[in-house]
């Protein structure tokens, strides 16, 4: 057997308070389509910066055709041989396709760039992908996605690479784009070059994938499989985080015999999700489960007003919602702990008592001045029964740590009183320890009669909370049923069985 | 305050806990934390200079007096600009709305009802004009830069067509009489910049709408998902800003006794270097009307030294620019420290 094209073992890169990757091997051989599969936080986005140059790794080796090789940046990568092609497609939309082809390595002579010879060679690229038609002065913002998806792939072409990643390339493609692309696959393979593949879809990788490496938790748990393994001894190799054991017991909910609060009845924004209808009621926790791009954020937004639905209705206590006013859904009596906790949730340059009562200002406030003395106090007491450290409220809120800023988002809808309260990934970011502390917490405001939508890309964290859970496939409701009844291995099933490729447009970056 | 020890499990190892953060609090808008003082050191080196160059007259209660007077304007201008920068804005068009209200208060009709009309009318026009800005910002979706240029552009136009470019007189004397008067020894002009500083300080630190404005500025996405009317608030800020304008304008009428389409120019950019070299975060989010007004006088007193010593404005400017890009300089080293500080 011939030497591999790249061999990495035992990278290791942590982030402040997380270990992204903690001791990866993958081993890459020229002319294969070698498989990366792992759930959303197992490292996988990760490792192809690391590959691409874009992360720096705090520990491991990389060997490349047999010598050590350092990736010290992204030009030094695709020096090297290795281009990446990103989830979402890094072009720059309002230039022409050659200039996005050419973008940072422009030919030129005498300081003028040779204009004639980069569309040219674009043209040759794009013939090559089997699309001639795409021409090369056209403005790459007006591309299809399936277009910019080429035009990505000609980029990575025009290196003359040796190793071509790419992450998710299909989930923007319609069916018969993917089987272009797979002939495209097929060419580069067979001259030699080398593809890592990042796909959820099984199928896609028995088609046309070698060999297949699993990633869990930021660590290599298997590799080099066949790529005809069985489908249950993947999913099994993926699953079983060992996290299961800091969920709070917690005694079967009677939320079945409680008051309906929130109803969520064929709720439907065009090209995110479709007729999406669940129920949830008080005291109860709802989980929401699918792939970073299923939909699950977009549906949790438009409950909260803040995207507004092409169709379907929100109702809280029997009160229809304005479609797409998050001031009648916070006046409802609805929270919203968001996804991206810095930049939706926080303002991290003032004390936590101002992010604490952002959303009920006029309760704090006599003619419009704030009644500060009050702030102080009730932030204070809220902060001391979410166990927030320090419990100080003229702190900057951007100098705690992950798992207490999280708090102080849930905070501020306690001071609210609300009555539905929607957490959208509230453990990204935060330690095992504070983990335990929010799902107390999370149990807790159940127990006192919140109804909480809990989403999270961490099935056993869905599973290990909720009563009862929604399952999204594609913008589509998958299954829906008490958590009792489902294992990780079966949520995955059901998240990955859905294969059939279609035009979900808006697929976001899984997150690091 | 060490951060709180936590149970790790092995398996997940998560990293170190969090580092301890440095004592970094909110005093309500009172914080005097060390950029103040150096910007109070500043002021203080430069009123020096004044003195040691011209020790017989620097100091002197008519200059004093003079160079506040001089401030008034644009210090007022200046606080309508700290509320719009904190909101994550920016205006250019005040200067060209303080002369829009200085000419069309002025006019032969306007002055022919009177004091409290030619008032009234200062106010309205800016505040008018502001709001303009505002609803083609916040309704209309034109970034601030835009909508406010041209503003600039068409107010000042609107001015000169007014006034036909010629400077109006004022002739009605309840007018300048009470404007140009002084209340316990002090011109009235210093007692409105004061009373302004003081009503904006209070909004912005101590009522509900200064809060709004800080989390428009520094997060609008968490404003908005927090149930606040970011789209209002904005247009309110501009408001504010254009209300400030026409306040200036009658300090500016008053001081001259006439108005003019060239009233005003390049108050924009005086008023944004005040506000920055006070410490205000240009991407908004952050700031101190305290900050501010140590800018104003910065300017004030560097000015009143190059005239009280008979110097060339050239130089003026070029030590304005070193000034302006020495205090931005050092905020861009503070902000870096205090990143360090969060990760």
């Amino acid at each position: 057997m011939s030497e591999p094209l790249l061999t990495m073992s035992g990278i290791v890169k942590t982030f402040p308070g997380v270990r992204a990757l903690d001791g990866v091997d993958l081993e890459v051989r020229e002319g294969e389509v070698h498989c990366l599969l792992g759930q959303n936080g197992a490292g996988k986005s990760t490792l192809i910066k690391v590959l691409a140059g874009a992360h720096q790794p705090d520990a491991g080796t990389i060997t490349w055709r047999g010598a050590p090789a350092v990736l010290s940046s992204p030009v030094a990568a695709l020096r090297l041989g290795v281009a990446t092609m990103y989830q979402e497609l890094d072009l720059v939309p309002g230039i022409s396709v050659a200039e996005n082809i050419f973008l940072g390595h422009e030919r030129a002579r005498f300081g003028f760039s040779r204009r004639g010879a980069m569309r040219q060679r674009a043209v040759g690229l794009m013939r090559r992908l089997g699309h001639p038609e795409i021409r090369p002065d056209r403005e790459v913002g007006l591309l299809s996605a399936a277009g910019q998806q080429l035009v990505s792939m000609a980029r990575a072409l025009v290196h003359d690479a040796r190793l071509i990643v790419m992450d998710e390339p299909t989930a923007a493609l319609a069916s018969d784009e993917v089987d272009n692309l797979f002939r495209i696959v097929g060419e580069l393979t067979a001259a030699g070059v080398a593809v890592v593949y990042i796909s959820h879809r099984l199928e896609e990788i028995r088609r046309i994938g070698s060999r297949v490496t699993v990633l869990k938790d930021g660590r290599t748990v298997a590799s080099g499989l066949p790529a005809d393994t069985p489908t249950n001894e993947l999913v099994d190799l993926m699953s079983g985080r060992k996290v299961e054991a800091v969920f709070p017991v917690r005694q079967a909910s009677t939320a079945d015999e409680r008051r309906e609060v929130l109803v969520v009845r064929g709720l439907t924004r065009h090209g995110e999700f479709r007729d999406v209808s669940f129920t949830v009621h008080a005291g109860e926790i709802f989980g929401i489960a699918g792939l970073v791009g299923s939909g699950r954020s977009e549906v949790l937004e438009t409950v909260f007003g803040a995207r507004k639905p092409d169709a379907g209705s929100v109702t809280v206590d029997g009160r229809a919602l304005r479609p797409g006013s998050v001031a009648d859904a916070v006046r409802a009596g609805i929270g919203l702990a968001p996804e991206e906790r810095k930049s939706q949730g926080l303002l991290l340059e003032l004390p936590v008592a101002h992010n604490v009562t952002l959303a009920s200002l006029p309760a704090y406030s006599r003619a419009g001045f704030t009644d500060r003395a009050r702030e102080l106090r009730d932030s204070r007491a809220t902060l001391e029964r979410l166990d927030l450290r320090p419990a100080d409220p003229r702190r900057l809120v951007g100098t705690f740590s992950g798992g207490n800023q999280q708090k102080a988002v849930v905070a501020r809808w306690l001071v609210r009183g609300c009555r539905v309260l929607l957490l959208d990934e509230p453990t990204r970011g935060v330690d095992v320890g504070a983990r335990a502390e929010l799902y107390r917490l999370i149990h807790e405001l159940a127990a006192e009669g919140v109804a909480v939508v809990l989403v999270s890309s961490e099935v056993p964290e869905v599973l290990g909370l909720a009563d009862r859970v929604l399952v999204l496939r594609e913008g589509e409701v998958a299954a829906q049923r008490p958590a009792a009844e489902l294992t990780e291995a079966a949520v995955l099933d059901i998240v990955m069985e859905g294969s059939a490729v279609s035009e979900i447009a808006d697929v976001t970056e899984e997150a690091v | 305050m060490v951060a709180p020890q936590r149970e790790l499990t092995a398996q997940q190892g998560v990293g170190k806990a969090p580092p301890s953060p440095g004592e970094r609090k909110w005093s309500g808008g009172l914080s005097f934390d060390v950029r103040l003082a150096g910007l109070l050191g500043v002021l203080l080196v430069l009123c020096a200079v004044g003195y040691a160059t011209r020790p017989d007259s620097f100091l002197t209660e008519a200059n004093i007096s003079t160079m506040l007077r001089l401030a008034a304007a644009i210090g007022v201008v200046s606080v309508g600009m700290t509320f719009v920068i904190i909101s994550g804005g920016i205006d250019l068009s005040v200067g060209s709305i303080v002369a829009l209200s200085s000419v069309w208060m002025t006019t032969v009709a306007t002055q022919s009802y009177g004091p409290a009309v030619m008032v009234l009318c200062a106010l309205l026009v800016g505040l008018g004009c502001g709001l303009v800005n505002g609803l083609l910002i916040s309704y209309g979706k034109i970034v601030p830069f835009i909508a406010t240029l041209a503003m600039y552009a068409s107010a000042r136009g609107l001015a000169e067509r007014l006034s036909g470019r010629r400077t109006q007189v004022v002739t009605e004397t309840g007018f300048t009489t009470f404007f140009r008067g002084a209340f316990l020894g002090v011109p009235v002009l210093i007692w409105m910049l004061a009373l302004v500083f003081a009503i904006g300080w209070v909004v912005l630190n101590r009522t509900t709408f200064g809060r709004r404005t800080f989390a428009v500025g520094g997060n609008a996405e968490a404003a908005r998902l927090a149930g606040i009317n970011v789209k209002r608030h904005t247009a309110l800020v501009y408001g504010i800003a254009g209300l400030c304008c026409g306040i200036a304008a009658l300090m500016v009428v008053a001081r001259t006794t006439s108005g003019a389409s060239t009233n005003g120019l390049f108050y924009e950019l005086d008023a944004i270097a005040a506000v920055v070299i006070g410490g205000t975060l240009l991407s908004g989010g952050r700031g101190t009307l305290i900050g501010t007004l140590i800018g104003v006088l910065i300017f004030t007193v560097l000015n009143s030294i190059f005239t009280q010593n008979n110097l060339d404005t050239d130089i003026q400017n070029i030590a304005k620019g070193v000034i302006i890009i020495a205090a931005v300089l050092l905020q861009g080293i503070t902000a870096r420290r205090r990143r360090v500080l969060k990760t």
